[in-house]
């Protein structure tokens, strides 16, 4: 069984101007500018390695153009120790 | 705000009252719910009144910083969909222009009052009818059109304010009271009417979303060319209708009148009594007295009778409806013009002077 | 077969923000603040009962970019527009978005009188040191040496005077409820400029008083720097001239005399940690 784990960073590219400010603040050091040119005639900040992100956030809040949405992946269910209740994430 | 009783003169019953603050009743009666303005003489007296009233009828009445600040709170105000009031006097009318543009651009009701003064500049405190041009020709910047009326007595003061409300939300336009320091400040007996104003729907207002629709914009700003140019022809063609449905005024045109007088607001009652006082010597002598400045009853000056010699117009000012009279004869009459300045206005005696002159009257003047 | 595993948002774009591209150039933080304005409004819930007013300036298109009901005010008026609809309306939340030419030059006049009357609406002002729309002239608020269109060889003090500290005058009025001035250079400012818009919101929601939040903002394009490099500035430049920190507080010093409050005014310095 293997394990699909979506996109934690969601660009919508189209609406990019470029502006780096993003790849500015990423800790992780895994944002870069496209090389494709958008609607807008821009090269869009795009994520490199999903899988370093660390849902962090902090690209998203500094973003003027409201390009990014981010994600961290749901706590995959454990079985819940006997005789305690599991917390609603 | 606690309501306390009322002061509200009664209605149906002549009551005695000073042209600015029946003004202001008038504007009450018509639901009038905000009244935003900043102290100038000649009209002192009607945001006075507000302040004491609209407390008593749940209304605003706020004292702007300035005249700029008023006229911005009727925009804002009238686009949260209420009936909006603001008075001032000539020099205050020049600053509120601006306003009035975004007004006039954003397509909101509101009533605005120039009790006019003499000018230029800081003129004087006495009456004037020197801003005729500034209120029927545009005041301010752009393409736009105001209803003006030119009241002549405080009866008619107070119709037409209720009148202007009723225009102002019918067209989604501002509408504006052109007095004079005279009317503003004379006593008559007036009798208000007893009827409720009629409640007027505004789904374009910003009254907050409130879960039922979407966003509301009111603006004026339309960067696109062709977006501005689409704007301007619908607001051209509301003007339009505003000109042919809006047109009011007085004529009396006697029988063999060999001249006709065109006057308006207090200047127009001088002339009737310089009329009266021709009628005496002899002279027959008509009136045609413009109540809508704009739109400028045109259809007054047609079918004048053959025996009309020329055209009088009397104005306190250096002349300017005598533009528009002539406009609208377009070279069919000569036309006269007696105009008093700077706070002086004409008496009948003199006008029954330029009456005589027009009439070829006069020894030694050959026509 | 193969699982999914569930995703949680981090951070999704606020509702209350229209789903458009704005006209903003690349890196203004005019986006950034209109997005926080936009969180603030739906995490108190004032979509439905917001009227928001556009000045004139950049940020003259904000009517496009919020879902609440918008009016579109002249330059400088926006406060004159928003007592008009507050005083009408007081059931509603009015707030304006303006920028330091229109508050802190050509609107002087409005925003004081709306501050002392303690007007219950929320002025969000954009102080980013010149003219932006009209192409990088001189604004009340340029720092002294900067050079902008109308100040080639850079503000001269002695010519043109030095940057107006209109938060700290706000602050002395009585009706201030509350005053407070942020920045956007970095996640962490932004965050601050967040809590700070929505204590004011709050503040009007309690029926306070005036509230405003200056913010610290850039113009890359006029300012002939990289978004990147035009938020450095502010750190470095800006923030210096324009101390940081909250002028007026109703809650924190309501008892706080107005001298008192224009001293801690003077000595705010920029908030700790962030940098």
């Amino acid at each position: 069984m293997s394990v699909v784990v979506m996109e934690r960073v969601v660009f919508r590219e189209d609406r990019c101007k470029g502006c780096e400010v993003c790849i500015a603040v990423c800790p992780q050091k895994i944002i870069a500018l496209d090389s494709r040119i958008n609607k807008l005639g821009y090269r869009s900040a795009a994520v490199k390695d999903q899988e370093a992100c660390t849902s962090c956030g902090l690209c998203a809040r500094v973003c003027p153009d409201a390009v990014i949405s981010v994600y961290r992946p749901a706590r995959p269910a454990k079985p819940a120790p006997a005789g305690e209740g599991r917390k609603a994430s | 705000m606690t309501k306390s009783a009322s002061s509200a003169p009664a209605g149906g019953v002549p009551v005695l009252m000073k042209g600015n603050e029946a003004l202001g009743e008038a504007a009450i009666r018509a639901g009038c719910r905000a009244f935003f303005g900043y102290p100038i003489t000649p009209q002192s007296e009607l945001p006075a009144y507000m302040a004491r009233r609209m407390p008593e009828e749940d209304g605003v009445f706020l004292q702007a910083e300035s005249e700029l600040a008023a006229i911005n709170m009727v925009y804002g105000a009238a686009g949260a969909g209420v009936r909006v009031m603001t008075s001032s006097s000539s020099p205050g009318i020049s600053l509120k222009q601006e306003g009035i543009s975004y007004i006039a651009g954003a397509e909101l009701p509101a009533v605005i009052v120039n009790i006019m003064r003499g000018g230029p500049g800081l003129g004087s405190i006495m009456p004037g009818q020197s801003d005729y041009f500034q209120a029927t020709k545009g005041g301010g910047h752009g393409d736009y059109r105001l209803v003006v009326y030119g009241p002549a007595t405080v009866q008619e003061l107070v119709d037409l304010t209720i009148r202007a409300f009723n225009v102002a939300d019918r067209y989604r336009s501002p509408v504006m009271i052109l007095g004079d320091g005279i009317l503003g400040q004379m006593m008559e007996p007036v009798v208000f009417p007893t009827e409720k104003p009629a409640e007027v729907a505004k789904p374009w207002a910003t009254t907050g979303r409130q879960g039922t629709r979407g966003r509301n914009v009111v603006n004026s700003l339309y960067l696109a060319a062709e977006e501005l140019e689409a704007h301007n022809l619908r607001l051209q063609a509301k003007f339009a209708e505003m000109h042919s449905n809006e047109v009011i005024y007085e004529s009396i045109i006697p029988e063999g009148a060999e001249v006709v007088c065109v006057a308006y607001g207090t200047t127009a009652r001088v002339v009737k009594s310089a009329i009266a006082m021709a009628r005496q010597e002899g002279i027959k002598v008509g009136l045609i007295r413009p109540i809508s400045l704009w739109p400028f009853p045109d259809e007054a000056f047609v079918n004048l009778p053959d025996t009309v010699r020329s055209v009088l117009t009397v104005e306190m000012s250096a002349g300017q409806m005598v533009e528009d009279v002539r406009l609208a004869l377009n070279g069919r009459l000569p036309v006269h013009f007696y105009g008093r300045m700077g706070g002086m206005w004409p008496i009948p005696r003199d006008v029954l002077a330029e009456i005589k002159k027009a009439a070829g009257r006069e020894a030694g003047v050959a026509r | 077969m193969s699982s999914i595993v569930e995703r949680i948002p981090v951070y999704e774009p606020p509702k209350s923000l229209s789903d458009v591209s704005s006209h903003y150039c690349p890196g203004c933080t005019h986006g950034a603040t209109h997005r926080i304005v936009a969180e603030v409004m739906d995490e108190l819930g004032l979509t439905d009962k917001a009227v928001g007013i556009a000045s004139v300036g950049c940020s003259v298109l904000a009517y496009n970019y919020f879902e609440c009901d918008m009016q579109q005010a002249a330059h400088g008026r926006a406060p004159a527009v928003a007592t008009g609809v507050k005083r009408v309306r007081p059931e509603l939340v009015v707030w304006t978005y303006q920028g330091d030419g229109d508050l802190a030059s050509i609107g002087t006049n409005e925003v004081i009188h709306a501050a002392l009357r303690g007007e219950k609406i929320t002025v969000i002002f954009i102080n980013n040191a010149i003219y932006g729309m009209t192409g990088g002239q001189a604004a009340p608020t340029t720092l002294i040496g900067q050079k902008t269109a109308t100040t080639p060889f850079g503000r001269d003090k002695s010519w043109s005077g030095s940057p107006i500290h209109l938060s700290e005058m706000l602050a002395l009025q009585e009706g201030a409820a509350f005053i407070a001035r942020t920045s956007t250079h970095n996640p962490a400012h932004l965050g601050r400029t967040r809590a700070a818009i929505k204590r004011a919101f709050q503040t009007q929601l309690e029926g306070k008083g005036f509230s405003l939040v200056e913010i610290l903002s850039t113009c890359p394009t006029n300012w002939g720097m990289t978004p990147v490099e035009a938020l450095k500035w502010v750190e470095e430049q800006m923030v210096p001239v324009y101390p940081l920190g909250i002028f007026k507080d109703w809650q924190a010093d309501g008892a706080r005399s107005p001298a008192a409050a224009g001293a801690a005014a003077k000595s705010a310095k920029p908030a700790e940690g962030g940098k």
